[in-house]
């Protein structure tokens, strides 16, 4: 499935940080609204590896909703205000950037527009005291 | 405490994805019409053809064409969702293109947006074992390039350029920037008709010269076949000039 690349990423980005010798005390997981990738399938896998990969990590979801703004007319305005069919979320599900193709400013029917908010998947991680500082080991 | 605010995984990810990919060829060229498409078309093919596991990517996420020199209806065929999403197999090469999501409609993208759709198709593209990926890269020296140059891991650099004078300064521009870069590189010389090469020029920025391609008006007709395109004079050239390219790749 798609979203098991993306998670595939995120788990190797947390340990990244963890072989740089960083304590992981909370991952945030943003998930955009308009690539709408399936949080329960997120959450399942991410809630099992990320324990392994940094003990005692919390994990937490954020859900960011779209937000566009046109680059003509100055508007700004979020999913709810365009309809896409079934084909058109899915295509925008792979590759977010297919919206430019289906979707204008709802008030100028403009195409210049930019995606302000809710894009994609992204992460933030908190994090405390290397481990060379407290002699912990892995 | 230390915060790691906002990381964005598709680059990791990426190289996830291209962590079985034996040798990655940008084709690329400092101008457009110099038939950059075709060259990584046809290279693809005859690599296939030569019995290597190939693969295919349009990166050109504004004006993707390498599906209409294929004949792929974006619309009709798309890829497997697995582990990501699994290139179809299109003669023998696995093909990847974002019109799989765009469906030839027009998409206009501005800068940051250029580069979140090169970092999504490849951070989602799952090729597996490859031994070639060509990739159809978008002409010219902007962000586009530059993007494809650095996610690209090991990137072995194509160059496409045609006789004119204004192409040679082109890819001369091309070529001292992979020159600085300490890239790998090669150049052909495409819709050749007389004798001035570019010989001189791969001397001077340490490319490899792989060939020349004749002018050939009956690959127009070819389009939308792969069995037609390689039945034409410029596939007959480029044959030779795949057949330089693997070995220099050690493939």
């Amino acid at each position: 499935m798609h979203e098991w690349a993306l998670i595939r990423a995120i788990i190797a980005e947390v340990e990244e940080v963890v072989k740089k010798g960083y304590k992981v005390d909370e991952v945030t997981v943003y998930l955009g609204e308009l690539q709408n990738v399936d949080k329960s399938v997120m959450e399942a896998y991410l809630n099992e590896a990320i324990p392994q990969i940094a003990p005692g990590a919390q994990v937490r979801y954020e859900t960011e909703p779209a937000r566009f703004r046109c680059r003509v007319c100055g508007r700004e305005w979020g999913l709810d205000a365009v309809e896409l069919d079934e084909a058109t979320r899915e295509a925008i599900h792979f590759v977010p950037e297919a919206v430019y193709s289906f979707v204008r400013c709802p008030f100028c029917g403009s195409r210049d527009y930019e995606i302000t908010q809710g894009r994609g998947v992204r992460l933030a991680l908190v994090t405390s005291r290397r481990q060379e500082e407290t002699g912990e080991t892995r | 405490m230390e915060q790691f605010g906002s990381i964005d995984p598709r680059l990791t990810g990426a190289r996830l994805m291209l962590s079985k990919v034996k040798a990655v060829v940008p084709v690329m060229s400092a101008k457009g019409g110099v038939g950059k498409t075709l060259v990584a078309v046809l290279t693809a093919l005859h690599a296939a053809r030569m019995g290597r596991r190939v693969g295919l990517l349009d990166l050109d996420v504004t004006s993707p064409s390498a599906h209409i020199a294929l004949g792929v209806d974006p619309q009709k065929l798309q890829p497997e969702e697995r582990d990501g999403v699994v290139p179809p197999d299109v003669a023998g090469v696995k093909f990847m293109t974002v019109a799989f999501y765009t469906w030839d409609k027009p998409t206009p993208l501005r800068g940051p947006a250029v580069d979140d759709a090169i970092r999504e198709v490849l951070a989602v593209t799952n090729w597996g074992e490859l031994d070639l990926l060509v990739v159809d890269t978008p002409p010219g020296l902007r962000d586009e390039a530059l993007d494809v140059l650095e996610y690209l891991p090991r990137p072995r650099v194509l160059a496409v350029a045609t006789p004119s004078r204004l192409a040679r300064a082109g890819v001369e521009r091309l070529l001292a920037i992979l020159e600085e870069q300490g890239l790998e590189r090669y150049i052909v010389e495409n819709m050749a008709i007389g004798a001035v090469g570019l010989e001189e020029l791969a001397e001077k920025y340490h490319a490899r010269y792989l060939g020349r391609i004749r002018y050939d008006p009956g690959v127009e007709e070819a389009l939308g076949s792969p069995e037609k395109l390689l039945d034409t004079d410029m596939a007959k050239d480029v044959e030779q000039i795949a057949k330089k390219l693997l070995e220099e790749l050690g493939l």
